[in-house]
């Protein structure tokens, strides 16, 4: 069973870029495109578990802060060694305002 | 505690391993300079432009030099044609490897990953096992029985230092490596950080690395000449000097096993000459604390977050002064390390300041 679960408003997360969201005393990172488009997946890097909300975004592409792995955060693929493990990706929606994730009930 | 017993306390399975561990030193939260996200992001931003401008020139000026010292080969005006051509090559190559590495150096991918296979080869160093065991160093840096990349130990090994300015350990083994990688296999130390889906490419590259050294040997014998060696292989031996004083600067004398960059982790202010050797490294705290900026950003780094950090050395020859200094002071009290002071403007030390080991660790 899924639910929807707000996360955070379209506006708290600039265009190419993203945030981290605490629900439930788990870290999700928020993504938005440069087309506006919103995306989710875990916080954290799957091989250091660094935060991933102080990594780069860049075309389509979540870069860990502290080891440089990358990510494409629209389908969680992992792309580049020290990253060997997908990130988890959830879906994601936008209704008033608010950008909410899909999670497990 | 004798000191090759404290030394023994850096293998990666010793007793400060499980004890760093149990002190929560491992993977932890390490203390970061306060800067906004959009001045990161800034900062972060990658471009092309700085790494293929600097490696046109790299690459420009070895084919130069080497070209020259051909030319000149039998007199002496080879010699410092040699001398800068093994710099590029056998010093320069360190921090190509280092930042293509982390991916930061270029915005394209696949050029930073052609630098990082050039450099990785001029240094002797697989791409594959070097790549995670520098993560390692990232991840717990200076933490003792952790850190895999420790050049000076407590006391330091100021022979085996001394003797790789010319690679003397360095050299023998990476062609050691070379050739157990390329029977398929890994060092026992490798095969706890190289993931198993990624050793195949280890031992693919460790087999044309042989082939070409293998060439280049066969070369030298059939025309009776050293040129070849000393183009290919020679200069990891005679121009590594200058990436070891560089190294020295980075980590050696301060503190171990604590959680802030600013207390292990130095800042020097170079020239131009050798912030192009070294790729802007010497804002090596910078660098640390925040792996995602690329090099040519370091310096603009450098100005957001000095009032948060120790003074930089004003140059290399004031840090391996006090390195020195300190390194030989380490050699009979080993309580001893480098502490810098903080400006009045900074957040106070985070965490540990040093020495944090096991009990069996405290010198007599």
């Amino acid at each position: 069973m899924t639910m929807w679960v707000r996360a955070c408003a379209t506006e708290d997360v600039d265009e190419d870029d993203v945030i981290a969201v605490l629900i439930d005393g788990k870290f999700y990172a928020i993504y938005q495109s440069e087309d506006q488009e919103f995306y989710a997946s875990d916080g954290n890097c799957t091989h250091g578990r660094a935060p991933l909300c102080d990594g780069l975004v860049m075309d389509g592409v979540i870069e860990c802060p502290k080891h440089n792995g990358r990510f494409d955060y629209r389908t969680g693929k992992a792309l580049s060694a020290p990253v060997i493990e997908d990130l988890r990706t959830y879906q994601t929606k936008v209704e008033d305002d608010g950008v909410y994730i899909q999670l497990d009930g | 505690m004798i000191n090759k017993q404290r030394r023994e306390l850096y293998g990666l399975h010793s007793p400060a391993t499980d004890f760093a561990r149990e002190q929560g030193l491992a993977g932890a939260d390490w203390y970061l300079c306060d800067i906004p996200r959009k001045q990161m992001k800034e900062l972060m931003r990658r471009t092309d432009m700085p790494a293929i401008r600097d490696t046109i020139l790299w690459i420009g000026l070895a084919v130069g030099f080497a070209t020259a010292g051909v030319l000149l080969w039998g007199t002496w005006w080879a010699v410092p044609c040699f001398i800068a051509y093994g710099v590029l090559y056998g010093s320069a190559s360190d921090s190509r490897w280092h930042e293509t590495g982390h991916g930061t150096a270029f915005k394209t991918r696949w050029m930073n990953e052609a630098v990082y296979q050039l450099a990785s080869f001029c240094m002797m160093r697989n791409p594959t096992p070097w790549r995670y065991q520098h993560t390692l160093h990232h991840t717990d840096t200076l933490i003792v029985g952790i850190d895999p990349e420790v050049l000076a130990m407590r006391p330091a090994r100021l022979v085996a230092i001394a003797a790789n300015l010319f690679g003397l350990l360095d050299v023998p083994g990476g062609l050691f490596q070379m050739l157990v990688h390329a029977r398929g296999r890994l060092t026992e130390a490798e095969k706890d950080w190289v993931p198993v889906g990624e050793r195949p490419k280890a031992y693919r590259t460790a087999r044309i690395w042989v082939a070409i050294y293998a060439t280049t040997i066969g070369v030298a014998v059939v025309t009776q000449s050293w040129i070849p060696i000393v183009l290919i292989g020679g200069p990891r031996a005679y121009g590594a000097f200058m990436h070891i004083l560089y190294a020295l600067t980075q980590h050696a004398g301060m503190g171990e096993n604590v959680l802030d960059h600013r207390l292990n982790t130095r800042t020097v202010l170079m020239g131009p000459v050798n912030r192009f050797l070294y790729w802007n490294m010497n804002y090596h705290l910078e660098h640390h604390m925040f792996a995602a900026v690329p090099y040519h950003k370091l310096p603009a780094l450098h100005e957001a977050i000095k009032n948060d950090i120790p003074a930089p050395y004003p140059s290399m020859w004031a840090a391996l002064k006090d390195v020195f200094r300190t390194l030989w002071r380490q050699r009979s009290d080993q309580t001893y390390c480098l502490k810098r002071e903080l400006p009045p403007t900074a957040t106070p030390y985070h965490g540990p300041v040093d020495g944090l080991l096991p009990d069996t660790a405290s010198p007599r």
